[in-house]
């Protein structure tokens, strides 16, 4: 019990006082979290919605990879990662290896599988009516995907910090990947295992809570928008 | 039984040789934590671990101070060695060790540190002292993993490396890294099986560590230790010490 008080005494500290160590892991997890997400963002919404409003071949293949990406083992993610940016690798001229471009990347592969298949769900889930009635009133292709997006955003948000939530907590392919360098890809999973290794409870656990506190104000954030947009 | 032991005994590939042996031998069951000597040391403590196998004696022998131990032995030793990429940029090799560390922090070569308080640690850090590198530069990369994955670190990022003789020629086959400097008067990196005191850590198994102990002690476990990478590597990985006293080691 000492040893728990001991360290939440010191957690308590090291969060006051801002310590670097703190502070750098914690911005090099938002840097590239932040990174991944967004790029699966960026490639994963469109997609999504393209497979969920989209009638063409090979759509159901499509959707079935999305949906099994949604449970890819982080370990096999970083083998698989490791073994191409290594510099005996395919794309081992990159130099990649121990590299935030590494963490991004591995993370990226975890994060956008999620996106696509929740964001596909998302635009099926509004009501079919409001398709057809859009098609009806003479609204463009474009116009109808715009609005059906702008629908179903709610659920498309959640998708995002669903797939943001996975990654900044994963330690697997992180550390594969990307090592665990001080003051660059050591980010608040790989850091808390260290300082564990270490027996530095204190620093372990103030990781722990910054990182806990970056999920829930993420959490929080998305319920305000969901409750506020909800019709009263 | 539960077993402690340093990432350097694992990634060498002795630490399943000995388990798989002792097995064999004794009918236990072996569970290894394996981290750095500080972890663990302080798993030791806390009582998580019924023995242990470690290569730092400063942090041994105040754990022995402590009352932590109840005997600790030597069982076996090799060295440390400085590796690097094999173009050797920062030209440190024929230099002694103080003189290659003082090169390599002039030229500003890539140098990869464990920074995680193992025994390897402690010995790259003495020396650094020595040089008087006080600052962290940014060529001085602290990697954060156990010996083998920091010898793929420093492998990928062309880096200098304090590593152990056997974890380094154990995985010297995949990796991209040369032995630079072999320090006179050796380096010595000396592993010792401590046992823990009954009052201090009641929930350790002391006749389970007591027989770990005296198997590594044998004439069976010492022979495993001096034979083990001899066949793959033509040179034995570690020197089986038991009896020996720690100051009259070559």
């Amino acid at each position: 019990m000492e040893l728990i008080f001991e360290g939440l005494r010191e957690a308590v500290a090291r969060i006051l006082t801002l310590d670097r160590d703190l502070l750098e892991a914690a911005s090099a997890s938002l840097v590239t979290s932040g990174s991944a997400t967004s790029l699966s963002v960026v490639t994963g919404v469109p997609l999504g919605a393209a497979l969920g409003l989209g009638r063409f071949r090979g759509r159901g293949l499509l959707l079935a990879l999305a949906n099994t990406g949604m449970g890819l083992p982080p370990v096999a993610v970083g083998l698989f990662v490791a073994v191409f940016i290594w510099r005996s690798g395919p794309a081992g001229q990159l130099e990649w290896f121990c590299t935030r471009q590494a963490i991004i990347t591995a993370q990226y592969l975890l994060a956008a599988p999620t996106i696509v298949g929740l964001t596909a769900v998302a635009v099926q889930s509004i009501d079919p009516m409001m398709r057809l009635q859009l098609t009806a009133l003479g609204a463009t292709r474009l116009q109808s995907i715009a609005l059906l997006m702008r629908e179903s955003r709610l659920l498309i948000l959640t998708a995002v910090m669903a797939g943001f939530g996975a990654v900044i907590s994963e330690i697997g392919a992180s550390l594969m990947v990307g090592c665990n360098i001080k003051g660059d890809t050591r980010i608040l999973t790989t850091a808390i295992a260290l300082e564990t290794s270490k027996g530095e409870f204190g620093a372990a656990f103030a990781l722990a809570f910054v990182l806990l506190g970056i999920i829930f104000a993420l959490n929080a954030l998305t319920t305000w928008a969901q409750q506020r947009a909800r019709p009263q | 039984m539960r077993l402690g032991v340093t990432t350097t005994v694992q990634d060498s590939g002795l630490l399943d040789a000995l388990v798989a042996d002792f097995e064999r031998r004794s009918g236990r069951k072996v569970r290894a934590s394996v981290q750095g000597t500080g972890a663990v040391l302080s798993l030791a403590r806390r009582g998580d671990v019924d023995v242990v196998l470690v290569h730092e004696p400063a942090q041994e022998l105040e754990f022995m101070r402590d009352g932590y131990g109840a005997q600790r032995v030597l069982v076996m030793y090799n060295d440390f060695v400085l590796v690097g990429p094999p173009g050797d940029p920062a030209r440190v090799k024929g230099r002694t060790i103080v003189d290659a560390f003082r090169a390599i922090a002039e030229s500003g070569a890539t140098f990869i540190s464990r920074g995680d308080r193992s025994g390897t640690d402690v010995t790259e850090k003495s020396i650094w002292a020595r040089v008087g590198l006080r600052t962290r530069p940014p060529w001085y990369v602290e990697s954060g993993v156990g010996q083998g994955q920091s010898l793929v670190v420093a492998s990928e990022r062309r880096g200098y490396m304090i590593t152990d003789r056997g974890t380094f020629f154990g995985r010297s086959a995949t990796l991209d890294l040369v032995l630079i400097v072999e320090p006179l008067p050796r380096l010595p990196n000396v592993y010792h099986a401590i046992t823990l005191d009954p009052t201090k850590v009641p929930a350790a198994d002391r006749v389970a560590a007591d027989s770990f102990v005296a198997y590594l002690l044998s004439p069976g476990g010492q022979q495993l230790i001096g034979g083990f990478g001899r066949d793959r590597f033509g040179t034995p990985l570690f020197i089986p010490a038991a009896g020996l006293a720690e100051g009259s080691l070559p």
